[in-house]
C-alpha cells in the first residue's frame, strides 16, 4: 500500500516536471525568435558613415572554368561575421546581374556566416549557412556548382586569410549536394579554391 | 579406309576437347591487339563478337596479361534526374544516350565495355563503384551534362596519390589511382582538342568517382560555343563529335595505359 504522502510527492514531482518542460520549450522558442529577428535585422548595407574598404572577390567564369580576382570598394560593418556576410552577399548579387559568365539567381544567398577557431592548428573555420531558396534555384552541374563553392571559399580566404577551412550548411542543416553534384558534406580547405584551372 | 576414318574422328575429338581452353585464353587476352575471330569461332562463341557481354570463364586457369576493359558510368537515372538541360531534355537521358552510343562504338572496335546502367534506373553511387571495381577496368569514365559552360569539363578526383595497397579505404580508393587518372584525363583532353571541342580541366570531390579502383575521369558535357554559332547538347552533330572524341581517347589509352 502506497502511503498518502508518497502519492502527493509523486504527483507534485510529475506536475513540476511538466511545468519545467513547458517553460523550457517556451524559452527555446523565444530564443529562436530572437536569433531569427537578429538575422533579419543584420545590416547588409552598413551605415553610410563608415569608410569604404577594398575587398577582393574571386569571380567565377563558366566559359573557361576559372576564378579571377577583382577588387571592389564597399563600406563594411565592424563585426567579422557580419563583414563576411556582406561580402558574400555582394558576390552573389554580382552573379545575378545580366551578362555575367556565372549566372546565379538573385535569391537571398547567405543566411549567415559564423567563424570558429580551430583548436588543432589555430586556424579558423567559416561556417556558411546558405539559404534554401538560393540552393534550390542554383544551376545544376559539376562545374557551375564547384565554381560557386570555390568562388565563395576563395573570396572568404582572400579577405580573411585566417580562414583555413569552410563548411556549408543549407538553412542551418547539412545537405548532401549543392544542386545534385558538388559535395556539401565535406569540409573544404581554403587551399581548394584555386583548384579549377583552364588549360 | 576404316583406319583413316577412325584417325579423323580422334583428331576431331581432340580438337573439340581443346576448344574451351582456346576460348578462355582469348577471353582474358589483352585487347591491345585483339585477335579477329574466325567465322567458325564466331559462330561457336557469340561472346567473341560482342565484347560488351561477359565472356565465359575459362575452365582452366590461364595466366595471361590483364584484359583492357572500360567502364562507362552514365550518371543519375530513375528518380535522380540530374540537371534540366532544356524543356524536353534531362541530364539522365542525355548521358544514357551518350553512354549507349559510346559503348556501341567501342564494342565495334573490339574493346570490352561494361556500363553501369542501360536503362532509366536508379543506381546508388556505391552500386556503381561496386560494378566498376568488380571489372578491374583500365579506364572508368563517368558521364555528366550541364547547360552551363562551354565544351567538355574533365574532372579527376581531388584526392592526392597514395601508395597502392592490397586493401584501400572505400571512400578514398581513387587516391591510389590519382596519377593514372590524370594521365587518362590528359588523353581525353588531347582527343577533345583534336575534335575542336574546348576543355576545362579540374578536380572535384564526387561519388562514385572517389571510390573507383581504376584510372577514372568524370566528363561533363556542356553546350559548344563556336564562332558564329552555338551547338546545344541536343544537337546530333555535336553528340557525334563527342562520342567520336571519347572513343578516340579510349583507343589511344588502350595503347598507352600500361606505359610507366
Amino acid at each position: 500500500m502506497i502511503s498518502r504522502w508518497q502519492r502527493i510527492l509523486f504527483w507534485s514531482l510529475l506536475v513540476s516536471s511538466v511545468l519545467m518542460a513547458v517553460v523550457l520549450l517556451r524559452m527555446r522558442e523565444r530564443a529562436l525568435d530572437r536569433l531569427l529577428a537578429a538575422a533579419e535585422t543584420m545590416p547588409l548595407n552598413p551605415s553610410a558613415g563608415r569608410p569604404a574598404q577594398t575587398v577582393t572577390m574571386m569571380i567565377a567564369n563558366d566559359m573557361n572554368g576559372s576564378l579571377q580576382a577583382a577588387s571592389q570598394s564597399m563600406a563594411l560593418p565592424v563585426d567579422s561575421n557580419a563583414r563576411a556576410h556582406v561580402i558574400l552577399q555582394h558576390l552573389i548579387v554580382d552573379y545575378s546581374r545580366p551578362g555575367v559568365n556565372h549566372p546565379i539567381s538573385a535569391n537571398k544567398g547567405v543566411n549567415g556566416i559564423f567563424f570558429l577557431t580551430l583548436p588543432q592548428d589555430g586556424g579558423t573555420m567559416a561556417i556558411v549557412d546558405l539559404s534554401g531558396s538560393f540552393v534550390n534555384a542554383h544551376p545544376s552541374g559539376i562545374e557551375p556548382e564547384t565554381l560557386t563553392l570555390l568562388s565563395m571559399i576563395g573570396t572568404l580566404h582572400a579577405n580573411f586569410p585566417e580562414i583555413t577551412q569552410v563548411r556549408f550548411l543549407v538553412d542551418g542543416q547539412p545537405r548532401d549536394t549543392l544542386a545534385g553534384h558538388a559535395d556539401l558534406t565535406r569540409v573544404y580547405l581554403a587551399s581548394d579554391a584555386p583548384g579549377v584551372k583552364h588549360l | 579406309m576404316r583406319w583413316i576414318r577412325q584417325r579423323l574422328l580422334r583428331a576431331l575429338g581432340f580438337a573439340f576437347a581443346l576448344s574451351p581452353l582456346v576460348a578462355g585464353a582469348q577471353a582474358s587476352a589483352p585487347a591491345t591487339a585483339p585477335p579477329a575471330p574466325t567465322p567458325a569461332q564466331a559462330s561457336a562463341n557469340p561472346a567473341q563478337t560482342a565484347p560488351s557481354q561477359v565472356a565465359p570463364a575459362p575452365s582452366t586457369p590461364v595466366h595471361a596479361a590483364p584484359r583492357f576493359a572500360v567502364v562507362i558510368d552514365a550518371a543519375h537515372g530513375g528518380t535522380d534526374t540530374g540537371a534540366r538541360l532544356s524543356d524536353h531534355l534531362l541530364e539522365k537521358d542525355l548521358v544514357l544516350n551518350l553512354s549507349v552510343r559510346l559503348r556501341s562504338t567501342l564494342s565495334a572496335h573490339g574493346i570490352y565495355v561494361v556500363t553501369t546502367r542501360e536503362s532509366d534506373s536508379t543506381i546508388p553511387a556505391q552500386g556503381r563503384a561496386e560494378a566498376a571495381n568488380h571489372v578491374g577496368a583500365a579506364a572508368c569514365i563517368t558521364l555528366h551534362a550541364t547547360s552551363s559552360g562551354n565544351g567538355v569539363h574533365l574532372f579527376t578526383s581531388s584526392l592526392t596519390q597514395i601508395p597502392m595497397t592490397r586493401f584501400l579505404p572505400w571512400d578514398t580508393a581513387q587516391g591510389a589511382y590519382a596519377d593514372q587518372s590524370l594521365r587518362l584525363s590528359a588523353e581525353l583532353n588531347s582527343a577533345m582538342i583534336h575534335a575542336e571541342i574546348p576543355v576545362t580541366l579540374g578536380k572535384t570531390a564526387l561519388q562514385p568517382l572517389d571510390s573507383f579502383t581504376c584510372p577514372a575521369v568524370t566528363a561533363e558535357v556542356a553546350p559548344l560555343h563556336e564562332t558564329g554559332r552555338m551547338l546545344q547538347l541536343s544537337d546530333q552533330e555535336y553528340q557525334d563529335r563527342l562520342v567520336a572524341a571519347l572513343a578516340a581517347a579510349v583507343e589511344q589509352w588502350q595503347r598507352d595505359w600500361r606505359l610507366p
